[in-house]
């Protein structure tokens, strides 16, 4: 289990620093393509003092200035272009990283369940927090969607946020939360979010930058004198290469994060399997989410990706640029692990479904042996259970909205709004009159 | 051929990195034993939840079931039995007659359904099946942190590094065998 930490650190770093160095290759080569730009255009211009002798007097100068022609450096450029690039990845992380999760929770309309509020989803996440070894609990908030997801969030392990939907604690039984929880807390332990948001970071700084060049090279920021003259020759070898970067950059780029993003995806599942010591719990949650996620409302495009499966990628096909695995693909291994739940078991299934092929490298796996899965909390759910599931769904959503409840005589629970402001609340079915409840403890 | 000073000098450097390799592995040594202790730690604060929630859970069922004193007064023995556990082995058999018990309590509790709707009884019961799920969990991650600390102390280079400041192997907490005796149901 470390050593796949370990690992995941390791090719983050790698994978960071590849970025990193198309990023700066792209910002220098920018830099030394525009210098040669500038030269070769003769554009670049500065005032030059001459002297000239003034007429008949004999040793005197007069100081005249004009514009001359100068030559610019292209590696210094090149360096500037560099520099500027760092500056633009600079602001973006800031960004990213200041803004913390307080935008993505109001953005799916997240709201912080206590555990009194959802006693069993409480007791879920501690479950695998206590498995995955975390020293903190990730704060818990349920989304109000009938359709059934979750994710995770936070740039610090100790900061961490998990938040799933109304519709995944009403379907899911406690072996299916369980393993979608597993998978979260998987993503929280591996610093993925902090992986991703880095990578992520790294690819829209590329893309800006290539963007922002090209949109320039086609208005003629680069030293076009008049009509659609030629640029010039000698020397715009640089140009031409910061051409083919920023077209390929970006697109080189974004295939490197979404494989990344793919592979991340499948250790989170390899995880969940570990931790819960049972993978056919977290199959038969992904076969129900991918039955029902399509109902997913108000999905925000910046936040699809990090859900466990992406709501957006649901119904269209598997490509290249999709931030998870194919569903069908991830059920399959999970399946084919039959009764047992190790890592190594997890790189057998993913060979055997994918003709071969392994998903972990060799050292990740060196100190994993097989280990036996564990059996089913319930064999079967009773329809009593089942009710009860829905129901405390159902209550777990008005007390984190700060509803409060009041229980009739003849059974019927009233769910008061917060904002109800009469004083009596009148019972629907048999008509008592109960009182206004008092303010509810946040 | 090089000079005397130039031999000096690469062995100093190598030197220096041998002595940062055994700082390092020393620190890593020292981080993996303190995750052992912490893991050791967090089963025993689940130990102690479970011991926090039988007094309750058998009131509770008391009020439904108060003829079934067997089995309620053998919860409440092995819970004192366990809270005043000495040494590690008293502890573990103590747990385990704990689990014991409590699992009788639980297929006793299946023939009374009033009890069963009880929401009290409900709640009591989830974080009585929960808290298992955590010891369980605890010890899982007890175990897997064990392991990785033997693995380290056991493999090549860092072996030396163990010896020479005296890191030992762990115990791993061996599995609890479920218990074995035939539930007794009265009619």
């Amino acid at each position: 289990m470390w050593e796949a930490i370990r690992s995941n650190r390791r090719r983050s770093r790698l994978l960071v620093s590849l970025m990193g160095v198309i990023l700066v290759g792209l910002g220098a080569a920018i830099g030394a393509g525009l210098a040669e730009g500038l030269n070769a255009a003769g554009s670049h211009q500065e005032w030059r003092a001459f002297d000239r002798r003034v007429y008949q007097e004999r040793g005197r100068f007069r100081r005249y200035y004009e514009q001359k022609a100068v030559a610019v450096d292209p590696s210094r450029w090149a360096v500037y272009g560099a520099g500027a690039a760092l500056v633009v990845w600079l602001v973006l992380w800031l960004t990213a990283v200041a803004q913390g999760d307080a935008v993505l929770l109001s953005a799916s309309g997240a709201r912080e369940v206590r555990k009194q509020d959802a006693p069993q989803l409480w007791n879920v996440v501690e479950e695998m927090t206590i498995a995955a070894g975390l020293r903190r609990m990730p704060r818990v908030y349920i989304i109000d969607d009938p359709a059934p997801n979750a994710f995770a969030a936070g740039y610090n392990p100790e900061k961490a946020v998990v938040a799933v939907t109304a519709g995944l604690l009403r379907q899911l039984n406690r072996d299916e939360l369980q393993g979608v929880i597993g998978h979260e807390i998987a993503h929280i332990r591996n610093l993925d979010i902090r992986f991703m948001t880095l990578a992520g970071v790294m690819v829209g700084a590329i893309v800006i930058i290539s963007d922002a060049f090209l949109r320039g090279l086609r208005y003629g920021a680069v030293g076009r004198r008049s009509g659609g003259r030629d640029r010039g020759r000698g020397g715009g070898i640089m140009l031409l290469i910061a051409l083919v970067l920023a077209i390929l950059g970006p697109l080189a780029a974004q295939l490197l994060y979404f494989a990344c993003s793919r592979r991340r995806e499948y250790l989170a599942d390899a995880n969940s399997a570990q931790l819960t010591r049972y993978p056919k719990g977290l199959a038969d949650a992904l076969e129900k989410i991918a039955r029902h996620v399509s109902l997913q409302q108000e999905v925000n495009r910046v936040l699809a990706p990090m859900y466990i499966v992406n709501p957006l990628e649901a119904r269209s096909a598997f490509s290249l640029f999709s931030t998870h695995p194919p569903i069908e693909k991830r059920i399959k291994i999970l399946r084919a692990m039959g009764d047992r739940a190790g890592l190594a078991d997890y790189e057998a299934a993913y060979r055997q479904v994918h003709g071969g092929r392994g998903c972990f490298h060799p050292q990740t796996l060196a100190s994993e042996t097989t280990v036996e899965a564990r059996s089913a909390y319930a064999a079967t759910e009773t329809r009593e259970e089942r009710i009860a599931r829905v129901r405390e769904a159902a209550d777990a959503l008005s007390n984190a909205a700060g509803y409060a409840v009041i229980s009739c005589a003849c059974g019927v629970r009233l769910k008061v709004p917060p904002g109800y402001r009469l004083p009596a609340v009148r019972c629907p079915r048999c008509g008592r009159i109960h009182q206004r409840p008092g303010p509810v403890s946040a | 051929m090089l000079t005397s000073s130039l031999w000096l000098v690469i062995v100093l450097i190598l030197a220096a990195i041998v002595v940062l390799w055994l700082i390092a592995s020393y620190n890593r040594l020292v981080r993996l034993r303190n995750e052992v202790k912490n893991a050791w730690s967090q089963i025993d604060v689940q130990l102690k939840r479970r011991h926090d929630l039988i007094p309750n859970l058998v009131e509770t069922v008391k009020g439904y079931a108060a003829h079934e004193k067997s089995t309620l007064d053998a919860v409440v023995t092995a819970r004192s039995r366990a809270l005043g556990a000495g040494s590690v082995e008293e502890r573990i058999r103590a747990e385990r007659d704990l689990s014991g018990a409590l699992g009788r309590l639980m297929l006793l509790v299946e023939q009374y359904p009033e009890l069963k709707a009880n929401t009290n009884f409900l709640a009591l019961q989830e974080e009585l099946s929960s808290t298992e799920n955590r010891i369980s969990f605890a010890r899982q991650y007890y175990n897997d942190s064990v392991m990785h600390y033997n693995t380290t102390v056991e493999s090549f280079p860092q072996n030396f590094v163990a010896n020479l400041f005296s890191f030992k192997p762990a115990a791993f907490f061996e599995a609890e065998e479920p218990a074995r005796e035939a539930p007794q149901v009265k009619f």
